[in-house]
């Protein structure tokens, strides 16, 4: 089975982030690393990968900047096999629609049978991605799972919802998307981290996909962020320590001078 | 003036309060089309007639069967093909952000999630404002390319009753193959809490690893306040309190009057869900905890003596 895992690089969100004058994200001049979402994507390819027990390949695939790369490597520390790395200048900028179709090339040309996605970025954090690739790829989507299990060529799914837990079920080929709650990923080993030196990574620019560069970034975008402000910072509230229930006492005042008693 | 469509959002065909807010906010860009998928009773055509529907297209639910959420996007493609709406609109929810995702590629549209205010510009065009990186931003937007579809987030506008003509419209629709690739093939419902449901909730009282797993301290202040209860992800990855009442980045994200933090820290992914609240109090013992950096009164002490303390008062006070 070949399984390609869609990873992103991110800014650190214990960093500070923010936006460059073109109101993009700024991911060029702030640490990066992967998506902790993400990981949880190339855990369950693993999990497959470990269980079906056959040559299954795992293929971490992402589309970002030269440092993006990183990403590829803790994946492959982790375990993937191999890496492709879609890099061009013309990508900057691009949104999820044209993020989605890089990715849809890319996947295409590697060749697939599952498509494992992460729940959403941890920084644009829309979660639409994975939907728009299986759209764009013309196979079923089976999103948000918090469970998962492939059997020969079903794959299915539990997903949580707010008012029901469903079971999916679809026929490979397929893009899935995990969640958090499909259970810790693992931290890359001495070995995984040596073993990874080795592991073949292949750039691509969007010539190699065949996509055309005026169908991706900033200026092809399909949306214009018209103004994005820094929220002013909370002003700092009054702090009371609580000595035998006064704490209590002081807090129902506050709540009854905001009217919610 | 142009439809614009709301997706209706509704459970086992009852309303719910984001399609009200909805239909507030496509009034101020063109005219309410709400496209109902499922069995239209009586009294939900009556709801949807008293925020300002004045068509309602509506969709047999077998021609869209267990097949999860590819057919929805399918017919809502459909309808922006033959009315050529200003806009659709969605809920923001994990079903919506995908029927949303799939219509965007296949109508060739810009699309934007988690919006908390949809405002008509001066061409008529509708400008989004969004939360992003952990509420630290405000960022407002516009679609400039296809029909703006916009995934709007509960609490986005406060529902306001016009009559609209509510004229029902059956609309049949074609299934294509490729939707039917994913299928349901079980559904077990979750009890209801009997609570304010977590995202359109007045009043969030949350409680995280400092409730040491004990959580009638909070469920009791949360039903005398009349409120949802929320749980932080140490909570939840306990085993404390169910996935579902996570607030946070891989959670819900909450913005009530009123959110109470209970032995909760306030780590980033935690303030991701719940920045954006209009009062923020907090209870924990640690009077270096970072939650307190973002409240507007905060308590040093253990909750397990302070929340039922003030249970008692609100519910003295409220006789
Ligand atoms: C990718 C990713 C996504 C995440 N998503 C989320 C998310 O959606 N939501 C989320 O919440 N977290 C999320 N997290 C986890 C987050 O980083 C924190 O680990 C988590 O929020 C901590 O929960 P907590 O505040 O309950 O626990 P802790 O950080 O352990 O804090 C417990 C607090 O309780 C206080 N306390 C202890 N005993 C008492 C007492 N008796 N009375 C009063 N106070 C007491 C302590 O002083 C402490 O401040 C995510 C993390 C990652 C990496
Ligand atoms: N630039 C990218 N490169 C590779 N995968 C991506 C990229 N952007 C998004 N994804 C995948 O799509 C998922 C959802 O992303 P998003 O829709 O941006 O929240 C992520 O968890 C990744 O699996």
């Amino acid at each position: 089975m070949n399984i390609v895992v869609c990873v992103k690089y991110v800014p650190d969100a214990t960093g500070d982030r923010r936006f460059e004058a073109d109101n993009t994200v700024d991911r060029v001049g702030v640490d990066g690393l992967l998506s902790e979402l993400d990981e949880y994507a190339v855990e369950q390819a693993l999990q497959v990968k470990e269980k079906a027990g056959d040559d299954t390949e795992v293929t971490v695939l992402t589309v970002g900047p030269e440092k993006a790369a990183d990403a590829i490597r803790k994946a492959l520390q982790m375990g993937a096999d191999k890496g492709v790395h879609v890099v061009d200048d013309a990508v900057e900028g691009s949104d999820a629609l044209a993020t989605s179709l890089v990715l849809a090339s890319a996947v295409q040309r590697t060749g697939f049978d599952l498509v494992v996605c992460g729940m959403a970025s941890t920084d644009g954090g829309m979660g639409v991605v994975p939907a728009m690739l299986s759209e764009r790829l013309g196979v079923p989507g089976t999103t948000l799972a918090s469970a998962i299990e492939v059997d020969g060529g079903t794959v299915k799914i539990r997903r949580d919802g707010d008012t029901a837990t469903v079971t999916v079920e679809g026929r490979l080929p397929l893009v899935l998307s995990v969640t958090d709650q499909t259970g810790e990923a693992r931290y890359p080993s001495f070995k995984g981290i040596m073993a990874a030196k080795k592991k073949p990574v292949e750039t691509w620019s969007l010539a190699d996909l065949g996509v055309d560069a005026a169908q991706v970034g900033l200026d092809a975008a399909y949306t214009s962020v018209l103004s994005a402000e820094a929220r002013p910072p909370r002003t700092a509230g009054e702090i009371v320590k609580d000595e035998d229930g006064s704490g209590a006492q002081a807090l129902v005042e506050f709540l009854a001078s905001k009217k919610f008693v | 003036m142009s439809e614009v469509l709301v997706l209706v959002d509704h459970v086992g065909g009852t309303v719910r309060k984001t399609t009200n807010e909805m239909l507030t906010i496509a009034r101020r860009l063109g005219e309410p089309a709400a496209v109902f998928i499922g069995q239209l009773s009586d009294e939900a055509a009556a709801a949807l007639k008293s925020y300002g529907a004045e068509k309602i297209y509506v969709v047999d639910p077998v021609a869209v069967g267990p097949y999860l959420v590819t057919p929805k996007a399918e017919v809502l493609a459909q309808l922006v093909g033959s009315a050529s709406p200003a806009a659709v609109l969605l809920s923001s929810s994990a079903e919506g952000k995908e029927i949303a995702a799939r219509l965007a590629v296949k109508t060739d549209s810009g699309i934007i999630t988690d919006a908390v205010d949809v405002e008509s510009s001066e061409d008529g065009t509708p400008v989004t404002t969004q939360s992003v990186f952990a509420g630290g931003f405000t960022v407002k937007a516009k679609v400039t390319r296809g029909t703006p579809v916009i995934a709007v987030k509960p609490n986005s506008a406060a529902p306001e009753a016009v009559d609209g003509a509510g004229t029902v419209e059956n609309v049949s629709v074609t299934i294509s193959d490729a939707a039917k690739g994913a299928q349901m093939t079980g559904v077990e419902p979750k009890k209801a809490s009997g609570r304010p449901e977590l995202t359109e909730a007045a009043i969030v009282v949350s409680g995280g690893r400092g409730t040491g797993g004990n959580f009638e301290p909070v469920e009791q202040l949360a039903d005398a306040l009349g409120a949802a209860v929320g749980a932080s992800r140490a909570a939840v990855d306990s085993g404390w309190y169910p996935h579902t009442f996570q607030v946070g980045q891989t959670g819900k994200v909450v913005s009530p009057q009123l959110y109470m933090a209970n032995g909760i820290s306030g780590a980033i992914q935690h303030r991701a869900g719940m920045q954006t609240s209009k009062t923020i109090v907090a209870v924990n013992k640690d009077e270096e905890a970072p939650i307190f950096e973002l409240v507007d009164f905060g308590v040093v002490g253990d909750l397990h003596t302070v929340l039922p303390a003030v249970t008692e008062e609100v519910t003295k006070r409220k006789g």
